[in-house]
């Protein structure tokens, strides 16, 4: 079990070779960052303290990492049992995604060590960012505690794996808890700049759009990651988990497509509210609706034909298009549309040392992944602990 | 009360530091207040 | 159950009338704050400002910052539009506008807001509105996350981007350690006019309003800073809109920490009713799913009493037609031996006759 995937198959090697590259890129830049600064490394202003890697690490990665949230509340709250195959796989991601965010987070902030000073020091409990903070510090724990399962049940710890067990829901209702909250206070966070973020995309509503959003992404993403990991794993994966894919990706795109037309729906309003329809003949008006239409009705539409006509393919196609549509929006509202104001010379565009540490970590996260679902029972049930 | 503070941002840091005292109560709160409800539930 | 209606009701009223009583009526909306009182503040005058820049110079030497490049004299400098810097607080910008028969500058510097963005953003509280009016920066706690420079509407905080390990937020303190002395912030006292003027907040505002009054066809009517995001300390006058000087006047009168009091306020909502909520759904899917197996074990248990039912009822008869078999052939059985009986004693009865 210790050495497979890696050796035994040769068609790897060209991923692995490029994986490395990634990876002695990444700490050649990280060297940079810890002895040059972020002068040294980004193209972060004075005008524009927040780039890649808060726009992309941090608000992108959240959102896609509700994979966690989304499936163990389905299945432990909303009692959807036929989707159990899909939490621990969910859950992982979920954990690994929270953890590479703080992680990233060590790279942008100036003293990554004063990380807890919030909680510990001093406390700024009017700001935004602390609750956000506070939140993920509690969900990235409960996610630990939640998947802590399989690697007790690799180890072969019974009765630690069957305390945590027990708190299956309590911790369930405590991750939608901090997830609603973190989630919505992203948006929140530019609730404070209503001079500097594009009206179309500056709303009251703000907070709500992240909520429902991330709902999407972590739907989407779980399709998007099970179809990849089907694709690479199989070989992993149990009778139940291969019987029960199949119903995931239906039910998943399912409500998917819902919780779209849903989030349509309320930056209509969102547009009524703030009577902004007048913006749409602009510029950014053409790229709003490029993301309105392309990102949010087409994966709406496509996500329901598929259910309907029950084409897994089509359906796993628009997992990915309704990821990207959650990359835009939150790349829209933390770059592209922020400070829209400033001329031309004064935007920011990343630096190449930015897309390396945000692909380095992203690579990191696939190979955490790969480690752990070659070993660990994540997609497939242990034999001593059947159907919990 | 209320002259104690001359801002509303010294207002609302003491104001939320109260709730986020009191959201953690709250949470400690119903896990306990659910175990009471459901005690002596048949199963 | 012995609480009747009316005197629940009633309870209810009574409860809300002493509220209301007790003090007069303050419900969270109609908080209000006015500050605190006679803080200092500074009136930029762009009609009186020449562009000198010896504010920036007096600047730089009070906060012992780094000597620029080009020195504080040289005056092609406002050629191009500039910013606040890590090592510049302050800064004038030259604005060409048409109708005007010179050019008009503009001082950049903190506002000091009455209610701080910076101070509503930052998660360990390195902002404070001090007494005097002066927001001041504590660098001993500040994570280096930047949310201050997002949030600030006017783009003054800057930030240390060459210090590896150890950045700073930088940005005009109002000279807050020269106030406390009784001095003028460095700026004032090295401005050669009147374009800036060093007092009371309060006292600003009339100055500013006289001029206006005494000079409409010189002035804006307009006190920019009076209202802007909830007020600031500094405020300006202009002989054009100000928008001309390069400040923005979309930035509306509501302060920071309004801005995000609402997303605050649903925070402990959240937490109150969630739990309520989505336990409720679970105990009722955990209640549907009982009531589901009982059901199936009913069903089960009546289709096994019926299979059994059926069952006796099949051996029962297949009983009575055995023992209606074993009847017939006992009785053939007794027929036949009395025939073959009778048949016996008929052949013995002739052998004996014959």
């Amino acid at each position: 079990m210790s050495h497979d995937a890696a050796h035994s198959k040769p068609v790897m090697s060209p991923m692995t070779v490029i994986a490395g590259i990634i990876l002695i890129v990444g700490l050649f830049v990280t060297v940079r960052r810890f002895t040059g600064g972020l002068a040294a490394t980004t193209n972060l202003s004075d005008y524009t303290p927040w780039g890649l890697w808060i726009g992309f690490d941090l608000l992108v990665g959240v959102a896609l990492a509700a994979g966690g949230f989304v499936t163990s509340a389905a299945v432990y709250i909303f009692g959807m049992k036929k989707f159990h195959s899909a939490v621990r796989p969910a859950i992982l991601t979920g954990f690994l995604g929270y953890a590479l965010v703080v992680f990233a987070l060590h790279y942008d902030v100036g003293r990554p060590w004063r990380l807890p000073y919030p909680f510990l020091v001093q406390s700024g409990t009017t700001s935004i960012l602390f609750e956000v903070g506070a939140c993920v510090a509690l969900y990235l724990t409960v996610l630990l505690i939640e998947f802590t399962p399989a690697p007790l049940e690799w180890l072969g710890f019974k009765k630690a794996r069957n305390i945590v067990v027990k708190l299956t829901l309590a911790l369930t209702i405590l991750g939608v808890i901090l997830s609603t909250l973190h989630q919505s206070s992203l948006g929140a966070l530019f609730l404070i700049a209503p001079s500097k973020l594009h009206p179309l995309w500056y709303s009251g509503y703000i907070p709500i759009y992240f909520f429902v959003s991330a709902i999407i992404a972590g739907l989407s993403m779980v399709i998007f990651e099970g179809s990849l990991t089907h694709k690479h794993f199989a070989d992993k994966m149990d009778e139940a988990h291969l019987k029960e894919k199949e119903d995931v990706v239906l039910g998943f795109g399912k409500a998917a497509s819902f919780v779209l037309a849903g989030y349509f729906v309320i930056k209509i309003i969102g547009l009524a509210v703030d009577n902004e329809w007048r913006y749409l003949a602009t510029g950014y008006g053409a790229w709003y609706l490029v993301e309105l239409l392309g990102f949010i009705a087409l994966p709406c539409f496509l996500y329901a034909v598929g259910v309907r006509e029950k084409n897994l393919n089509l359906i796993q196609w628009t997992s990915g298009l309704a990821v990207l549509g959650i990359v835009v929006n939150r790349l829209n509202i933390s770059l592209i549309a922020f400070n829209y104001h400033l001329p031309a010379d004064e935007r920011y565009f990343p630096h190449w040392m930015e897309f390396a540490i945000s692909i380095f970590i992203v690579t990191l996260g696939v190979l955490v992944f790969r480690f752990v679902v070659t070993r660990m029972p994540v997609l497939y049930e242990h034999p001593d602990y059947e159907a919990h | 009360m209320e002259s104690d503070f001359y801002t509303l941002h010294d207002f609302m840091v003491y104001t939320k530091g109260v709730v986020y005292y009191l959201i953690i109560a709250i949470l400690i709160g119903f896990l306990g207040f659910w175990s009471f409800l459901t005690a002596r539930d048949d199963d | 159950m012995s609480i009747s209606r009316r005197k629940f009701l009633g309870w209810i009223g009574a409860a809300g009338m002493s509220a209301t009583l007790a003090k007069p009526a303050r419900a969270a909306g109609a908080k209000h704050f006015e500050g605190y009182p006679d803080t200092d503040g500074v009136l930029f005058d762009a009609v009186k400002c020449i562009g000198c820049r010896r504010c920036e110079a007096g600047c730089n030497k009070v906060n012992d910052l780094p000597e620029p490049e080009q020195p504080f004299d040289d005056l092609t400098v406002l050629e191009k539009t500039r910013r606040t810097h890590a090592d510049t607080y302050t800064v004038v910008n030259k604005y060409e506008v048409a109708r005007q028969k010179s050019p008009l500058y503009r001082k950049i510097q903190c506002n000091h807001c009455l209610e701080p963005a910076c101070a509503s953003a930052c998660f360990v509280r390195a902002f404070t509105k001090t007494e005097t009016g002066a927001v001041v920066y504590d660098a001993s706690v500040c994570v280096g996350c930047r949310y201050c420079m997002i949030a600030c509407p006017f783009e003054i905080p800057t930030y240390e981007y060459d210090k590896a390990l150890t950045p700073r937020i930088m940005k005009c303190t109002m000279c807050y350690p020269r106030i406390k002395e009784g001095l003028l912030p460095g700026c004032v006292e090295a401005c050669p006019t009147e374009a800036l003027t060093f007092g009371k907040r309060k006292d600003l505002i009339k100055i500013a309003r006289e001029r206006i009054y005494r000079h409409p066809d010189r002035y804006e009517d307009h006190i920019y800073g009076e209202h802007e995001m909830g007020g600031t300390n500094w405020l300006y006058l202009s002989p054009v809109p100000f928008s001309r000087l390069g400040m923005r006047e979309d930035l509306g009168t509501t302060s920071a920490p309004e801005l995000t009091a609402g997303a605050l306020g649903a925070v402990p909502m959240v937490v109150g009713l969630w739990p309520v909520l989505l336990t409720g759904i679970y105990a009722m899917n955990k209640r549907k799913e009982k009531i589901a197996r009982q059901e199936q074990e009913a069903a089960v248990s009546s289709a096994v009493s019926e299979t059994e039912a059926r069952a006796r009822d099949n051996l029962d008869k297949a009983m009575e037609k055995a023992r209606a078999d074993k009847e017939k052939s006992v009785e053939t059985a007794v027929k036949k031996a009395l025939e073959e009986a009778a048949r016996e004693a008929e052949t013995k009865d002739s052998e004996e006759e014959s």
